[in-house]
């Protein structure tokens, strides 16, 4: 019943010495929501950037509907990536184009869409976004940062993506709008049977949106588990991070004594 | 530091650079000639490079212009040649200053801009974003530069041609009591094809190192501020240091034969 979408198997990053990811493994379950979860700087955007290929990864193998797209050179690769939509952790909005144009991107640019259509479909994923056709032409500049994360958030649902991943989506969100987004997020999945893979650290997002959650801990996916298990995992690290103690098997290095 | 090592380890630095260099220009033209194209990013590059460098370059050539009149005029004084002045002042400018003035001048406007912005484009992601939206970055961002650096260079030399020589003609009439008509007589008498085609050849070759250096090394750009900052002025030094280089060895090919 449950196909898999993407399947990683012992994806390994280091940059210099810092290794980064050592072998992670993680199946992503077609048109289903899969949140990682993990401490800062574990490597959760590494992990995306490696599915995307905007990272290549040192050892392993990733395939999205069976096709390896590790050193993806091949047309099939390229394609597969081609249905994916990002949202960046900072936003990644083309500072030199307005809004909409921003949003429009791949329309117009990759799919040939003229520009009073793109424009008009813009607008309209602005507003499932919960952004007004007044910001439509300003630039990215002109916005907030929770505006931005929201125009950025348009632009990667833009053109229906089958698979969409989303660097947190929610942080920098007032509670009302990150609401909003959780919604969006859990329908686009629900209603649309878009696979969703998603990285916060909010655990009330985590609760909206996932079906699944996984944590990522010292390079490996630590922890695999339905959402409904994440209060009772059975694991010290995942229920530290849930409860968000300082105290437990996951060392934060501040500078104490 | 001793300062002749400073010179090596820039020389080998650029050396150890060169293979990357070279492939990066040719993944940029092997793709940039294949479709889509993208007439929005080519017009703008245009415009920024040709259009808007005119006032910096004019200015450069009005006063390189007069200069060399009042200059070889005291000179040639000495031995009564003053005849010889509008002859040298058009095959100075036409050959050597005119594309090597606009040159530098366009390194510092126009390469420094390439960088800091490609730099703080690839910082912020948005070169990612680039592909995650099925675009790819050397046809979208490098080939419009590549070619704008190429035909835009030549054309603003034709200009700085044209202003130089006006710059020495009206200091030789108005200052150094030159008849009008006996001085563009002069110009002209001399002049042969073969040196306007070498200084335009010349402002062909200086357009593209200045584009690539810019493209290059805001490509490439370390993160951070101070990595932009950095890619910048690698990108105005060596675009410099190659233009003076390369006038030398097209000069050489002109006219050693
Ligand atoms: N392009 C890069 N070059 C060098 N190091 C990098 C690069 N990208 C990420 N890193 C390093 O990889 C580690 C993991 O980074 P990553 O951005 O994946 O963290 P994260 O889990 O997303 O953290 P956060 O929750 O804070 O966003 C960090 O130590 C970071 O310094
Ligand atoms: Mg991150």
């Amino acid at each position: 019943m449950s196909q898999v979408k993407i399947r990683i198997r012992g994806v390994s990053k280091r940059f210099g010495a810092n290794v980064v990811l050592a072998g992670a493994d993680l199946d992503v379950e077609a048109g289903k929501s899969t949140v990682v979860i993990g401490g800062s700087g574990t490597g959760k955007s590494v992990l995306i950037k490696c599915v995307l290929g905007i990272l290549e990864p040192d050892a392993g193998s990733i395939q999205i509907d069976g096709v390896e797209v590790v050193g993806g050179r091949t047309r099939e690769a390229r394609a597969k990536r081609a249905e994916c939509g990002m949202l960046f952790q900072g936003g990644a909005l083309f500072d030199s184009l307005r809004v909409w144009e921003n949003v429009a991107f791949r329309l117009t640019h990759a799919e040939g869409v003229k520009r009073p259509e793109a424009r008009e479909r813009a607008v309209e994923t602005l507003r499932r976004v919960g952004l007004g056709a007044e910001v439509a032409d300003l630039l990215p500049a002109e916005l907030s940062g929770g505006m931005q994360k929201r125009v950025g958030l348009a632009r990667a649902i833009a053109s229906d993506p089958q698979i969409i991943f989303f660097d947190e989506p929610t942080t920098g969100l007032d509670p009302i709008m990150a609401d909003v987004i959780n919604e969006l997020i859990r329908r686009t999945t629900a209603d649309e049977g878009v696979t969703a893979l998603t990285i916060t650290h909010d655990m009330q997002s985590v609760r909206a949106i996932a079906d699944t959650v996984a944590m990522l801990h010292a390079g490996r996916i630590h922890w695999h588990g339905p959402v409904a298990a994440i209060d009772e995992p059975g694991d010290a690290h995942v229920e530290q991070f849930v409860q968000g103690h300082a105290e437990g098997p996951i060392h934060v290095d501040v500078a104490a004594e | 530091m001793n300062p002749f090592r400073l010179i090596g380890a820039g020389v080998l630095g650029f050396c150890a650079n060169l293979g990357g260099i070279v492939a990066f220009a040719s993944r940029a033209i092997g793709r940039g000639v294949t479709p889509p194209y993208f007439p929005r990013q080519y017009l703008r590059q245009f415009l920024d490079i040709g259009y808007y460098s005119l006032p910096v370059v004019g200015l450069t050539a009005i006063f390189t212009g007069a200069v060399l009149a009042l200059q070889s005029y005291t000179g040639f004084q000495r031995f009564q040649a003053e005849s010889a002045i509008p002859t040298i002042v058009v095959l100075s400018v036409v050959r050597e200053l005119g594309p090597v003035l606009a040159g530098l001048m366009v390194a510092g406007r126009v390469g420094a801009a390439m960088a800091a912005e490609l730099g703080t484009m690839r910082v912020t992601e948005q070169i990612d974003a680039l592909t995650t939206l099925s675009t790819d970055p050397y046809r979208y961002l490098i080939m419009p530069r590549l070619v704008g650096g190429l035909i835009m260079l030549p054309l603003l030399v034709v200009v700085a041609d044209l202003i130089g020589v006006m710059g020495g003609y009206l200091i030789a009439t108005l200052k150094l009591g030159f008849g009008s008509v006996e001085y563009l007589n002069n110009t002209f008498r001399y002049l042969q094809t073969m040196d306007v085609v070498s200084g335009l050849t010349k402002a062909a070759v200086f357009g593209f190192i200045v584009a690539l250096m810019g493209c290059y090394h805001g490509f490439y750009s370390q993160r951070g501020a101070q990595g932009v900052g950095v890619a910048t002025t690698r990108a105005v030094v060596t675009a410099s240091i190659l233009i003076l280089t390369s006038n030398y060895i097209v000069t050489e090919l002109f006219f050693s034969g």
